[in-house]
């Protein structure tokens, strides 16, 4: 099992709804937010371009901040979603500074939080709040090792890239152009 | 043109608009380490190798810094810790691919090794100290038996926490500045020398000075030839570690770097050093005061410099 998210940048309005949504769902600290939108702007007037993308944590499969943790707090869950124990965190800021995509902040409480997929929700058969609330429905969700799955039935028949490969997180957020 | 903003209004603390997260406790704490380092290296290894007559302050003087530095050290990575109270989760594993935790182990070897060495040489500080109780003069007595092993431990343990103290940084790949492997040796270098450094300043055997002075300039030659490598790497790496480059080649830190690690704290002191073994007479807190206040500023510039240093993104 290999729990990945597909972004169609094409879709996307930038209309911050899953930021929203996950703030709600998630009970994520005023001030704070675990996923994102980007705007990028290609070119000179009047010629531009903008892609719009949604981020958030990449749930890497060669993650950075599992590696650098001292304790054993960040881990791979099942279907490779990264994780933090709260309880074993001690808020040494390792992860954060290794992460490229500066995908984790450090919570009021002490411990490191990030993305995790909602993890809660999918365990329920849910999607990740982000995408259920998407007005644009630009987001799939699922397993990659199940070719039936919304998220592989997409990267079929999608042109996609992945941030900072060169990075060599092996990232598995992916966004469709 | 190209141009990425963040249009959802991301602003967590400590994260944009660029990473801050380590502030002044942890390059305190990588210098306190590396002082640390340099301090015990020269006293293990000059007991190896059978000198205590000629380094008596090496030996017998000097490390008994060394368990004050540690644990002004170890306040300072607990003050950095932003969940404090769950410090010991660090001694409930080893994790072999962190160097946090490589790190949070050899503290836990060197610290009690420095209270001892120090407690085993306690009577050249204070002349008429008493333990008091048995056990500590049995404690004592066995410890002064296997110095020789412990000088071997310190030995050891010192080098890779000097060298720890800069992987610490070169293992994040996410901040181009820190990404390279040299940082490791010139840490441990900057480590040594400040160690070198402030045995001088303990010593009044001026034979002793003048070969600590000597170990010093070449240590700092070595410093000086790593860091033209690193800049050398740097620029001949990816776009990301050039830009990352420029922050020390014309970007905003490139004064303080310049004057203060490299000008006041390496090229000054070994200048001095070379006039004082000349038989110039130079008080030996100046050279001495640069090479550790360039040492600091080594480890401050590196780590704030650091998280500004990102990838194209």
């Amino acid at each position: 099992m290999r729990y990945a998210m597909a972004i169609d940048t094409k879709k996307c309005v930038g209309c911050s709804d899953c930021v929203v949504a996950c703030q709600t769902e998630n009970n994520v600290p005023v001030g704070y937010c675990r996923d994102w939108v980007v705007e990028v702007t290609d070119g000179t007037y009047p010629q531009l371009e903008i892609e719009i993308r949604s981020e958030r944590c990449n749930q890497c499969n060669n993650s950075p901040c599992v590696r650098c943790c001292p304790t054993g707090a960040s881990h791979y869950a099942d279907g490779g979603v990264v994780l933090v124990t709260h309880e074993k965190c001690i808020g040494c800021g390792a992860c954060i500074t290794s992460c490229p995509y500066d995908a984790r902040y450090s919570h009021p409480e002490g411990y490191v939080d990030k993305c995790t997929f909602c993890i809660h929700r999918i365990k329920q058969g849910l999607e990740p709040a982000c995408v259920a609330a998407c007005p644009t429905k630009c987001m799939y969700f699922g397993d990659l090792d199940d070719p039936n799955s919304p998220v592989s039935e997409i990267l079929k028949v999608r042109k996609y890239k992945t941030l900072i490969p060169e990075a060599g997180t092996d990232p598995q957020l992916y966004f469709l152009i | 043109m190209r141009e990425e903003i963040i249009v959802s209004g991301r602003d967590n603390p400590l994260i944009d608009p660029h990473l801050h997260i380590w502030h002044w406790q942890i390059p305190l704490y990588l210098f306190l380490g590396g002082l640390a380092a340099g301090i015990l290296f020269f006293a293990g290894l000059y007991t190896i190798l059978g000198k205590e007559k000629s380094y008596p302050t090496a030996i017998r003087i000097a490390p008994h810094i060394v368990p004050i530095v540690l644990v002004i050290g170890l306040l300072a990575l607990l003050l950095d810790l932003k969940h404090k109270l769950y410090f010991w989760r660090l001694y409930t594993t080893i994790r072999l691919e962190s160097p946090m935790s490589w790190g949070a182990w050899v503290l836990m070897l060197v610290t009690p090794l420095s209270f001892i060495w120090s407690a085993i040489h306690i009577k050249d500080i204070f002349p008429r100290w008493n333990w008091k109780y048995q056990f500590l003069f049995t404690l004592e007595e066995f410890f002064t038996k296997y110095k020789l092993v412990i000088a071997w431990i310190m030995t050891i343990a010192s080098v890779i926490l000097g060298v720890y103290t800069g992987i610490l940084f070169s293992a994040f790949n996410a901040r181009p500045l820190w990404n390279t492997s040299i940082l490791g040796p010139l840490f441990l270098a900057s480590g040594l020398s400040a160690g070198a450094a402030t045995i001088m300043l303990f010593s009044k055997n001026h034979a002793e000075r003048g070969m600590l002075s000597r170990i010093d300039i070449g240590i700092i030659v070595v410093e000086l030839f790593l860091i033209v490598h690193m800049f050398m790497g740097f620029l001949a790496s990816t776009q990301v570690q050039i830009n990352a480059a420029g922050l020390f080649l014309g970007g905003p830190y490139t004064a303080s770097f310049w004057i203060f690690v490299v000008i006041l704290g390496m090229i000054i002191p070994v200048i001095l050093e070379i006039l004082e073994l000349r038989k110039y007479r130079i008080p030996v807190l100046i050279p001495a005061g640069l090479v550790l206040f360039g040492s600091l500023m080594l480890r401050f510039l590196i780590a704030f410099a650091g998280q500004e240093s990102r990838w194209l993104y």
